[in-house]
Order: C-alpha cells, then structure tokens, then sequence
C-alpha cells in the first residue's frame, strides 16, 4: 500500500514539475507577432517583463508544491510541531511584499506610462489622419484630402453606394479619399485614427502595431501610433459584432513617404472612390 | 434582548414521494438536486464546446450526422456563423450560470452549510425549495432558446448592446436574446434567493459554540460569496431590466442616435453602449468571484484532513477571503480597458486589480504550506485538491497580463483571456466540484467512490486540461481574437495553426476522462463501498452527523462545538484528529 | 435594529447558538432583502447618472413637473412611514386595534401616492412625454422617468397590497408583531427609495 501511495506521490510531483519547467520553455516571447510600432516597443517590455516574472514564479511555486508532495506522501509520521504564528506571519508577509512588488510594481513603473503615453499624449500636427469607420461586416476608411477636413456625414444619407453618408453638398467632402478595409500609411510618421462606427460594438484590432481600440457608435475616438517597419500587415476585429465578425479582415500598407505620396497623388486624380 | 434563532423543527409525518425527494425543504435534498441538475448542464455545456472545437480545427469538413441533429444550424453538414456564435454564448452561459454556480455553490453550499454550522436546515427551507424550482424553468427558457427563429443568442455571454439590442443586428438578436435575458433574470432571482438562506443561516443558525472564527473555511467562502453575489447581482438585474426595454419599449437606454442596421437608420437616440458595459462587470466580475471563492474554501476543506495538518494561517486566509471580496467589487473596468471608457479611469482599475494578487497569492502560499509536515494521504480528493493548487497558480497569473492596461491592449479580445478564465472559473472550480465529490460523496450518499476510477479520472483531467489551457494562452499571445468562427485567412497566425489542433485532442480527452466520473458516479451510488460516519477521520461537523444524515441532521440533539475546524496533530490527544464536538476537559482546544 | 426600549442591549454575541445581531433570520434576510432591492433601484439611478452627465441637455424639471404636486405626494408617503412606525409600535404592546388602524391608513397613504403618481404621468404623457420622445428632444428623461417611477410604484403597488392583507389577519388576530415589523420594514425602504428618486430625479 504504501509503495502504491509513494508511486503516486512521485507520480503525482513529476508531472507537478513538469509543468512548471514545460510552461518556463514554452513561456517565451516568440509567441508575439513581430512588433512594428514605436509604443509597441514599450507594451512588449510590459508583456516580456510578466512573462519572466510569472513564468519565474510559476516554475518555483510548482518545484515548491511537487517537492511538498513528493516528501510528505512519504513522510513516516505527521510533524510533532505545529506551524507557530511567526511562521505563519511571515508568510503572510512575505509573499503580500513579493507581489506588491512585482504584480503592483511593474503595472506602476513599466505598464502605466506607456497606457498614459499612448492615451493622453497628443498627437503631433504633421500626423497621417485616416478615420475608420466600423460596419457589418467590414472596414471604411477616410482620408481628409488636401484641405485637411473631413466632410460631414448623416446616416439618413447612407445608401448602398455612400456607405457613410456622405453629405455631397458639404465642400469639405469633395476632397476626400475612401477605401474599403485598406489603410495606406507612411512608415515612421505619426498616424491618427479616428475611429467610429455606423452599427454595432467593433474593435479595431493591429497585432503587429499593439493597437487595439473598441469603435463605439455614437462617439468618435481618436488614437495615434508610429508605425516602424515597411510591409502589409493585417487588421482583424476584436468586439463581437454579428455572423461576420470573423471576416473583417483589412491591410494596413506601411510604405516609404515617396510611396505614400504617390499613392495620395494617384488618388486625389482619380476623385472621390 | 438577543432572540435565539432556530429553524422549524423537522416534521416528522409520512411524506409522500413528491414532497421527499421533488419539492423537498430539506437542505441535503435540494443541494443535491441542485449538483445533479448543474452536473447535467455541465455535460450540455461540454457538448457544446465539442461541437465548438469542431469547428475551429475542421471547418471544411462535412458533418452529416450533424446536419441531422441541428438541421437549420449545420446546414449540409457546415456549421452556420450565426450557429457558431449561439454555441459560444450558450456554453458560456450554461457553464457560468447553470453549471458552476449550481454546482459548486448551490450544489455544495445548500448541502454543507447547515451541516457544517450545526443547524437542522437552513433558515428559510421553503424558500430555499423555491429557489430551486425557480432555476428549472430558467434552464428550460435557456434551451427552448436554441429553437426557436434565429436561434439561441449569439452576443456571447457578455450580451453587449447594440448587438443585444436591435433585434435586426444579428439572427440570434431576435427571440433567442429576449429568452436568454429571461433565463438569466430566472437564474438571478433564483440565486438571490440561496444567497438569503445561505446568509441568513451562518450568521444567526450556528450551533452553540461555533464562532465564527471556528467555522471551516468552506462556510467562510460561501458566506462571502454568497454576500457580493446579493451585493452584485442587482446591477445586472438593472441592466438587462433597461436591454429589455431597449428591445420592445423603445427606449434608448443603451442605444446611441445614428445606428444604421439592417439598411435602416434606427430612431433611438441619447444611450450609450459603455452603460451596459459598466453595469454588466459590476456584476459580472464579483461573479467570478462567486465562483472562485467556494472553490478555493473546498480546497483547504479537502487538504487538511488528507494532509493532517491545520489550515495554515486560517485567521489570514479568512481576512484574505474577505479583502479579495471587496477588491473584487472596485475593479470591474479591467473589462473596458479599450472599451472607450476614460483612460485615466482605467488606470485606477488597472491599479487596483494587481492588489487582487496579493490575498490571492497568500491564500496559495497557505494551501501549500498546509501539506508541509504532514502526513499525506494521496486519495483522489486530494489529488484534485492539490491540482486545484496548480490551476489557482498558473491560471492566476494571467490575471497579472490581462489586469495591466497596457498589456490587456494587445491581449483583450483574444485567446489569452479565454485561456485565463477557463482556467479561473473552469479549471480551478471543476477540480473543486471534483474534490468536493469525492470528498463529500460518502457523507451525502452512505457510500464511497472509487478510488481507481477517480485517480484515472485526475489525470486524465489534469493534463489534457493544461494541454487545452495553457496553449489557449499562447494562441493568445499570438495575437488570435476571441470569438472567430474561423481563423484560416489570417496570415498573421500561419506559425501557429497547430495550436488549435492540439487545443482539440486534448479537449476530447478531457470529455472522454469526465466519462470515468460519471461511470463511478452512477456505479458507486448501488455498489460503492460503504461508508461509516467518518470515514476520512476529519474534525468538522458534517462527519459527526450519520452518512447520509437524516432529516433535521442531528436527531435528538443539536450539537455543541468546543474547538477550532482544524484540530490536526494536537499534542494532547490520543489520535491525530479532534472533532469538533469534543469538548474541551477531554482535550485542550489548542485553536 | 434593537428589538425592546429600555434595557441596554448585550454586545453581538458571535458565539454561536443565539442570534449575534439581535435579531430574527427573518427580519434578518428582510433587511438583507431590502438592500439587494435598494441596490437594484441603484443600477437604475447609476444608469440615470451615467445618461445626465453625459446629456448635452436636460429638460428643467421646474417648467416639466408640478414640484408642488411632487412635494404633496412626498408629503403624503413620508406621513404613511409615520403610520406604519406608530402600528409598528403598537403591535408590541399588543393593542391590535390600533395596529389594524394604522396599517389600514399606511395603505390608504400607498394607495393615494399611488393615485397621485398615475395623474402626474398622464398629465406628462399628455405634454407629449413617452417612452421614446418628448418635447425636449432628450429621450433619456423620458426613458429614466417612466422607468424609475414605474418599479418604485410597482413596489408602492405590492406594499399596499401585502398591507391589505396584513391588516385583514391583524382583524382575525392571526399575526404577530415580528410580522408587523417585517410589514414596516418593506414600507420605509419604499419611502426611503422616494426620497432618493424625488430628489435626484425632480430636485437635483
């Protein structure tokens, strides 16, 4: 019976050791899809430092309980003495400073600042503003045009091929340039999005850029971002939003500032759409 | 004038077959209907999730037995979007509402607490027969819901608005939503009721000498929750109170001027999407806690006897319980961190969630130093006692990714946070449910488990679960959202297309393992082992009782309690345990 | 809730096997009862914030309500709270002929309020005031107003009526002073949740 009982036991802190060494391997950064944003740089700090943190306690927590469970299924007797109360205080203590430290510190020193750059910073004046405006089930994008302005839209004017109502007779409207879930930008410049949406809860979601912020119909927000590297990198939504959540897929292009000029050139001729 | 408070004294007459075992007022009875009937929810909300993995890992695979089960929703053997998404809700909510809370909480809670505290029965035992009768007709609106037009609701568990709201949003936005709202109402005006009994009854129903610093930790846990869940619950009462105005009245509580849906523009105007939100996470994020806290109570009950040891630090962990409890009220926009809500004000919920690391972190120190000097005896309780451990640990360290804004920014929405709750409210209550049973199961039917079919059962729950689990939280990293009823045309996830394969081999084993549980169950029920009063030698007051108790608990005489709920290893006794009810001139009470 | 005048009460005895805060599971889960209920009127009240502070507008309740009106029916539910406290009262001295008295006129007040709140909605349902629209053009005020209104008469509605009824068992002498009191407790928190509705709805 006993030989059955200490089997398991060692059963039981192999696997409990196990884990913990397989979750420290696995536990690794290369999960990430490559960062290509300026601020991103700093939320994948926030995201490497909790992985060594937690992966570091994970794995010394589970060599602490495999090691309790392999000693004391074998244990002859049960320990005469009973835990005093500095024992028991102190590991009380001991672990609420741990975790203030870690848990509390690192959000504190790593994780608000850049939560508060990213949202409280303005934007500088020579940012690339597109706005983005969520629908079921797909991506609208707008770009102000040479006089900077947006027109004015009206949902009573939103038909099947004025997706965001566009009001014609606003001049600040004849300029506007609009692509369907295609974001053209310049690398290493500011971009400003104003995000919206026409229908439901959206999220406007880029893994590569660290960006990801709900589009809320009835308010307009506005984000910014540096994006770091040339390439095509995908949009995906992250608010449930109906069947067709799953396929609003949409590019943002990150090209050189001769391109992007390019493109805005080419698109400014051939007129609204 | 301080009132001695009792419970009716037990009628003793001939009681026919409905009144003893259907619209029972007998705690034993009702939380074991109530386990039974949150057990069968949990295999309904398993199969959905089978049928969910399906999806993920095959998509272009024709399932014709299916199309024969689910003819609108399988069409041709391929699973409909709309489908998809009512089995994603409704296996959330089966397995929040009708699983783990009747489960764990109703389940255990009505059966133990009088047990535990010395009473007869709960305070109120007819409301507490009402409260169960309420929950089946909920259960019965939730899966009437699937058939009806449209289809079972598709806006997850969490039901925002707009989606939730015009009917024309989505198929499952039509009857389908309105039932799951009435479900849920069901279930809330259900679980307040419990929650009044369980309440009522540990504060003014125990026994002579069972202070509340002697009562098992298990009570203490369930008193706590069951004390957010009444402070909770009513927000969302409120909430779906407004949805369901938005729905048929006309109103905009939730609804902003502008939406233009289904090729109309809708005339509501002044709501806010960003209501529904904050009202729903004030309850629903106290709800995990609901369900987290019975679980972690159930595990130092079930460690210490097989350890032989005292609760460490059970003053702290009590204190612990009771601060996790208030933190959990004050954080609930951990939810909405890029939901447009104020950043500033999401950084004092990002502050204040990481607090919730430190009670938790010295209850999980506490757990493990209860085993250290023990005597441990491996029975399959313990073994998912000590698995709970585990989950409690790695689960609970995702919580310091997903509660740090900046990093929820990149990880919110996606498999990483289901990977964390599922490990929170899945892994570590299941084990608990587990423990709880083999534990508890000779108490409440005179009879044991099987010790071999429940040591199978613990591996083949523990590892195909992390398997499952633990690789969500990579899937995560990687960036794959939430939610997707196919992920194939990303090109962003291409290095990780295994994991969802992996995900779903282990997710059957895991079903296949729950196999060996209910085999034992229904096996063990007829030709268990028997079992005597205390068969684990333990000290709380449930083992004093008979196994199973009769009616009104205790026979002629209440019980009397004279020492702390741990008594291990006291140096003045005889054996290594004293009961509760010894009283102190035979042994000193050391607690 | 101390249960007897006079004597100094004992400190909370948590030591089992009495009641620690002095008072009956039933008056207990009462009391209990009442807060999970007043934390639902909350929610509404919270949303009602939520919705004000972010309105562009809202409609000047001094131009929109009859406040003199308002303050009648205040005036009216405060004094059936005065009623039901001297019934409360009065049942412990066992003089039940004045507790069926009080109680009866603690429902006459619910029943007046009640008949006052129904003309002050059909006058404002009159000036164009529903569930989706008002002359004011903010929908939220409308919304707010019928909803909160609504459940607290509903729960002016169920009080008159277990009222009702309490005072036919006061008349057989078929009840006892707890039940009195547990009466009691219901009608002040009805008339407290006014109070917090009558000022943040039509003062604030």
């Amino acid at each position: 019976m006993k030989d059955t009982k200490s089997t398991l036991g060692v059963a039981l802190a192999v696997m409990v050791w196990f884990i913990g060494i397989g979750v420290f391997v696995l536990g690794a950064r290369r999960y990430l899809p490559p960062v290509a944003s300026e601020h991103g740089k700093g939320i994948d700090v926030m995201l490497f430092y909790l992985l060594v943190t937690t992966g570091t306690l994970i794995v010394i927590g589970h060599l602490v309980l495999g090691y309790f469970v392999f000693r004391f299924s074998r244990a002859a007797r049960v320990s005469p003495t009973l835990p005093g109360a500095t024992a028991q205080r102190f590991w009380s203590i001991a672990p609420a400073i741990l975790m203030t430290v870690l848990a509390e510190g690192g959000v504190l020193v790593l994780g608000i600042p850049v939560f508060g750059q990213l949202y409280t910073e303005d934007p500088p004046a020579d940012a690339v503003v597109v706005e983005v405006t969520g629908e079921q089930f797909t991506w609208n994008v707008r770009y102000p045009g040479a006089d900077g302005e947006f027109g004015r839209t009206d949902p009573a004017l939103i038909t099947d091929t004025n997706a965001l109502g566009v009001d014609e007779s606003d001049p600040a409207a004849a300029d506007d340039i609009h692509e369907l879930a295609l974001i053209y930008v310049p690398v290493n410049r500011p971009v400003k999005v104003r995000l919206r949406s026409k229908d439901v809860l959206h999220s406007f979601y880029l893994p590569h850029h660290r960006i990801k912020q709900d589009a809320v119909p009835g308010m307009t927000i506005e984000l910014w971002f540096v994006p770091t590297r040339e390439g095509e990198f995908e949009i995906a939504c992250t608010e449930l939003c109906g069947f067709g959540h799953y396929q609003m897929r949409g590019f943002l292009r990150v090209v050189s500032d001769e391109e992007f000029e390019r493109w805005l050139g080419e698109k400014r001729e051939a007129g609204r759409r | 004038m301080t009132q001695v408070a009792t419970a009716e004294t037990p009628v003793h007459e001939k009681q026919s077959f409905l009144s003893r075992y259907v619209f029972s007022t007998d705690h034993k009875v009702i939380g074991i209907q109530y386990y039974l009937t949150g057990g069968l929810m949990g295999v309904l909300g398993a199969l959905l999730a089978g049928l969910i993995r399906l999806q993920l890992t095959w998509p272009t695979t024709q399932w014709n037995l299916l199309a024969k089960i689910f003819p609108t929703g399988m069409e041709g053997g391929f699973m409909k979007p709309e489908f998809y998404l009512a089995l994603v809700t409704m296996h959330g909510t089966i397995m929040i509402f009708f699983f783990v809370s009747l489960a764990l909480v109703s389940g255990f809670g009505n059966y133990l607490i009088p047990l535990q505290v010395g009473a007869r029965d709960m305070a109120f035992p007819f409301l507490n027969m009402l409260s169960y009768w309420t929950i089946v007709p909920a259960i019965l609106i939730a899966a009437a819901s699937f058939f009806v037009e449209g289809g079972a609701a598709g806006s997850g568990w969490t039901a925002y608005p707009p989606l939730s709201a015009v009917p024309s949003a989505a198929p499952g936005s039509g009857l389908g939503q309105t039932l799951w709202l009435l479900a849920v109402a069901l279930f809330i005006v259900s679980f307040t009721m419990g929650s009044l009994n369980y309440v009522t009854t540990v504060v003014n129903l125990r026994a002579k000498g069972m202070s509340m610093m002697r009562l098992p930790l298990t009570v203490w846990s369930l008193l706590i929750a069951s004390i957010i869940a009444l402070l909770a619950f009513p927000a969302l009462t409120a909430a779906a109170i407004m949805l369901l105005f938005d729905r048929h009245l006309g109103t905009s509580f939730y609804l902003p001027a502008g939406l233009f849906i289904a090729g109309k523009v809708l005339p509501n105007t002044g709501g806010s999407p960003l209501l529904w939100q904050h009202l729903f996470w004030f309850l629903g994020h106290p709800e995990v806690y609901v369900l987290i806290l019975p679980a972690l109570g159930i595990t130092f009950d079930v460690l210490v006897p097989f350890a032989r040891r005292p609760a460490f630090g059970y003053r702290v962990t009590v204190y612990c319980l009771v601060a996790i409890a208030f933190l959990s009220m004050v954080v609930w926009g951990h939810h909405m961190f890029v939901s447009g809500m104020n950043p500033l004000v999401g950084e004092f919920f990002s502050i204040g969630t990481l607090l919730i690391t430190i009670p938790s972190t010295i209850i999980g120190v506490n757990m493990i130093a209860s085993l250290w000097g023990g005597k441990l005896r491996l029975t399959s309780a313990a073994l998912f006692a000590i698995g709970t451990i585990s989950f409690f640990g790695v689960g609970g360290m995702g919580g310091l990714f997903l509660g740090n804004a900046a990093a929820d920014i990149q990880l919110h929405d996606t498999a990483f946070v289901v990977g964390h709750f599922h490990f929170m409210i899945g892994g570590v209550t299941m084990l608990a449910i587990f423990s709880g049973s083999y534990y508890w199961f000779p108490k409440m039917f005179g009879r044991k488990l099987s010790e071999l079919l429940g040591k199978l059962h613990f591996w083949m729950t523990i590892v195909p679960f992390y398997g499952i689990f633990a690789t969500m939280h990579f899937y995560g990293l990687a960036g794959a959202p939430r939610r997707y009823y196919n992920l194939s045309q990303y090109a962003f996830l291409e290095g990780v297309r295994w994991m969802p394969i992996v995900i779903t081999v282990f997710a059957f084993t895991l079903l296949a393992g729950q196999l060996l549980f209910l085999v034992n169950l229904v096996r063990s029920l007829w030709a268990g082992e028997k079992a005597e009063a205390n068969p684990w030698e333990a000290t709380t007051l449930e083992w004093s009782a008979p196994s199973p108790p009769p009616h009104g608990n205790w026979g002629e005489n209440e019980p009397v309690v004279h020492r702390g709920a741990y008594e291990y290893g006291n140096p003045d006794a005889k054996e290594d345990f004293v009961p509760q009810t010894v009283p102190a001139l035979k042994v000193p009470a050391h607690s | 809730m101390s249960s007897a005048r006079g004597a100094r009460e004992a400190p909370m005895n948590w030591s089992g096997g009495v009641a620690p805060l002095g008072m009956s599971w039933q008056k207990l889960m009462m009391w209990i009862f009442i807060v999970t209920d007043g934390l639902l009127f909350a929610g509404f009240l919270a949303g009602y914030g939520f919705a004000r502070t972010g309105a562009r507008s809202w409609p000047d309740q001094q131009e929109v309500f009859h406040l003199w009106f308002i303050s009648l029916m205040t005036f009216v539910l405060i004094s059936s709270s005065a009623t039901m406290a001297t019934g409360v009262a009065a049942a412990r001295v066992a003089d039940w002929k004045k507790v069926a008295n009080m109680v009866l006129a603690t429902a006459g007040g619910g029943v007046s309020f009640l008949a006052m709140q129904a003309y002050e909605w059909g006058s404002l349902i009159r000036d164009g005031v529903t569930l989706g629209t008002n002359p004011w053009n903010v929908p939220a005020f409308g919304n707010y107003f019928f909803l909160i209104t609504g459940f607290h008469g509903t729960h002016v509605l169920i009080g008159t009526i277990v009222l009702a009824t309490l005072a036919l068992r006061v008349r057989a002498r078929k009840t006892t002073a707890a039940g009195v009191e547990l009466a009691g407790l219901y009608w002040h928190f009805v008339d407290l949740v006014w109070v917090f509705v009558f000022t943040l709805f039509y003062l604030v």
